[in-house]
């Protein structure tokens, strides 16, 4: 195995995809000769060519569009976004055309288009660098949406994502890119979509995360340990469909739940995770859901560091549930 | 053209006639239940640019295209099933009109926001061309949505990278209620092609021979390599945008003009003037259109309406279970 960031696994995953199935095609903004703002694509263009990755105008809802119609017909368009901020004015091609492809011709049109976009904040990035909108894209049936945590999952999953019959939101958390560091196993690898990774064990309170959130949950569990509390870790690495299975075992193993993300609260994917637990693990519940997230604000740019769940406001919550 | 040819056009225009007709009776009859937008007034478009089309070109209709399905292959026994929202229906009920599409016709079912197909054609004609493929994509769509921002980026994109895809602009003067001088600043809409490095050309919507000879010039165009036309057909639609619209915003006398043009008759002196039988065509292709229109209603009545949990399918290509 080799030692990789997760910018690196990423690339990795798209040249191994590129090599074994010459339908996959990438499109996206200076992600050819330039390999992309953060270099996910590096190399690629070189190797691969420029009718496989393609060099887009600054046209998202152009380049969504486009990859909707390379996929009717037999490619495996991988689109990128620059930034998840830039997303919005695809919004129409992703919830009018893409998620409603399947469903409105019941079944005949096929729609494996895999839409990459780096997530969140923790660069600095200010109000239309930062943002984190898995729940837009959640809130809407047809998508998959998918957010690893590291490496190993970044290659994974997005393989995965590549083989998938349906569409795929594909959230990168750009903090992570190259401080995330771990082994990634060589040749093909894939990690089932869907599924949730427990990445620590604990007794006393589980906390539900993703993304860029799962090395600060990390934190928290360690701090928690000085203090006697065990806490339990889950990474859903797939936001839909939900291994709401893996939560209620968690929950109902600990009995407390802390859901923890970096979006806003109100409506946050943290909304819907609490609400699963009270209504599908209430009779163990030894203390309300606690919610560790952003601000009910736009992503505040000097103010980055406050507005982030950290592993002190995370420890908070942890102490929180457990003293009710 | 030969004479087979000059009578199968007239069958296309005739049976779209009578389709477009029986929907609106059924319409009145409370039979649909959703909207229905009647194409009446502009079968030439679709009829002159559909007939130079191989099977496996993709049309992309937007939602007063009814006669592209027809006349790309689509089952008429179907396509009324999917007007009825039956489970014999393109999309088995889960949209209505136009949106569902068929596959197997090489025909994209739109969305009702319209304009947002022209960026999916140029991608659908980006894999002809990477793939090297002896295929075109025809977009359809009003002079109303040429105002979006995803028809410019379409265009756009299949400017700079030479698609083999043809913009195929039904203008009819009103988006809904909103005339051309509220909508551009422009004469000619396809003046923009201008602007994207390609060919821009205006034809006559409701002379067959016009459409048929400019679609002819474009689709080949595009089989050559040489990259996308914009085509802008000047039409009319003679009900509202939809039958509950009572269309009050245009004078009686414009419509009245535009009758005046109609597609149909206008073929129909066309055949006269070639010398054939036009009463006894008119009487057999009559007979001939109203029994396919008929069976298809038969057909649509007959089909099951689809059942509460059936919403629940084709959302993924694995359903998701409630864990």
């Amino acid at each position: 195995m080799a030692v990789m960031t997760l910018i690196q696994a990423i690339n990795a995953a798209l040249a191994g995809e590129m090599e074994r199935n010459p339908a996959v095609v990438l499109l996206g903004e200076d992600i050819g000769k330039h390999g992309g703002v953060f270099r996910a694509t590096e190399g690629l263009w070189e190797r691969f060519g420029p009718e496989r990755v393609m060099d887009t105008p600054l046209a998202e809802a152009g380049i969504l569009g486009m990859a909707i119609g390379m996929a009717l017909n037999g490619l495996r368009p991988v689109a990128e976004i620059q930034f998840a901020d830039f997303i919005y004015p695809a919004f129409d091609q992703i919830v009018s055309e893409l998620a409603k492809f399947r469903y409105r011709s019941a079944g005949q049109f096929p729609a494996p288009v895999v839409i990459r976009a780096p997530s969140g904040g923790g660069i600095k990035g200010g109000l239309y660098h930062s943002q984190s909108p898995e729940a837009y894209f959640v809130h809407t049936a047809g998508l998959t949406v998918v957010m690893p945590s590291t490496p190993a999952d970044g290659k994974g999953l997005l393989v995965s994502a590549m083989r998938s019959p349906d569409p795929v939101i594909f959230l990168e958390p750009k903090a992570l890119y190259r401080t995330a560091k771990g082994e990634v196993p060589e040749g093909e690898y894939d990690v089932p979509l869907g599924k949730a990774h427990t990445v620590r064990e604990g007794t006393d309170v589980s906390v539900i995360t993703y993304g860029a959130m799962v090395p600060v949950a990390e934190g928290a569990a360690a701090e928690a340990e000085k203090e006697g509390v065990s806490v339990e870790i889950t990474d859903l690495r797939t936001l839909w469909p939900l291994d709401v299975e893996a939560v209620d075992r968690s929950v109902q193993k600990t009995g407390r739940a802390v859901v923890l993300h970096e979006a806003p609260r109100t409506c946050g994917f943290g909304a819907e995770l609490a609400t699963l637990v009270q209504e599908r693990s209430f009779l163990h519940l030894k203390a309300p859901v606690s919610r560790v997230t952003g601000f009910d604000t736009p992503f505040p740019y000097a103010m980055e560091k406050i507005y982030l769940p950290d592993v002190r406001r995370t420890l908070d919550a942890v102490r929180g549930v457990l003293t009710f | 053209m030969t004479e087979q040819k000059e009578r199968e056009l007239y069958f296309w225009l005739r049976l779209i006639r009578e389709f477009e007709d029986r929907i609106s009776t059924l319409d009145k009859q409370g039979k649909i239940q959703g909207g229905v937008y009647s194409g009446k007034g502009q079968e030439a478009v679709v009829v002159g640019v559909c007939h130079e089309l191989r099977p496996d070109d993709w049309i992309f209709p937007l939602h007063r295209d009814l006669g592209a399905f027809l006349v790309k292959g689509a089952d008429p026994n179907r396509l009324m099933a999917q007007i009825f929202g039956r489970r014999d229906g393109f999309s088995k009920g889960k949209d209505s009109f136009l949106h569902g599409g068929d596959f197997s016709n090489c025909i994209f079912g739109a969305t009702s926001m319209l304009g947002s197909t022209l960026p999916v054609a140029a991608g659908t004609a980006y894999k002809f061309k990477i793939r090297r493929e002896d295929r075109v994509a025809i977009a359809f769509f009003g002079e109303g949505a040429s105002s979006r921002g995803d028809v410019h980026e379409a265009m756009n994109f299949a400017g700079i990278y030479k698609l083999p895809v043809v913009f195929l602009c039904e203008n009819n003067f009103y988006a809904y209620s909103t005339p051309n001088e509220l909508q551009f600043a422009v004469e000619d809409v396809s003046d923009r092609a201008v602007g994207y490095g390609f060919k821009g050309d205006v034809c006559s919507g409701n002379d067959l021979h016009s459409v048929m000879k400019a679609a002819r010039k474009a689709i080949e165009r595009a089989r050559a390599g040489e990259g996308p036309t914009f085509l802008e057909c000047k039409t009319y639609r003679y009900h509202g945008h939809s039958e509950h619209d009572r269309a009050t915003y245009r004078s009686q006398e414009e419509l009245i003009t535009w009758e005046s043009r109609d597609p149909v008759e206008r073929w129909e002196v066309y055949l006269q003037k070639r010398k054939y039988d036009i009463a006894a065509i008119r009487e057999e292709v009559g007979g001939k259109v109203k029994k396919i229109v008929d069976d298809a209603v038969a057909f649509a009545e007959a089909s099951p309406v689809p059942e509460g949990p059936e919403a629940m399918e084709d959302l993924y290509a694995t359903p998701i279970t409630e864990g």
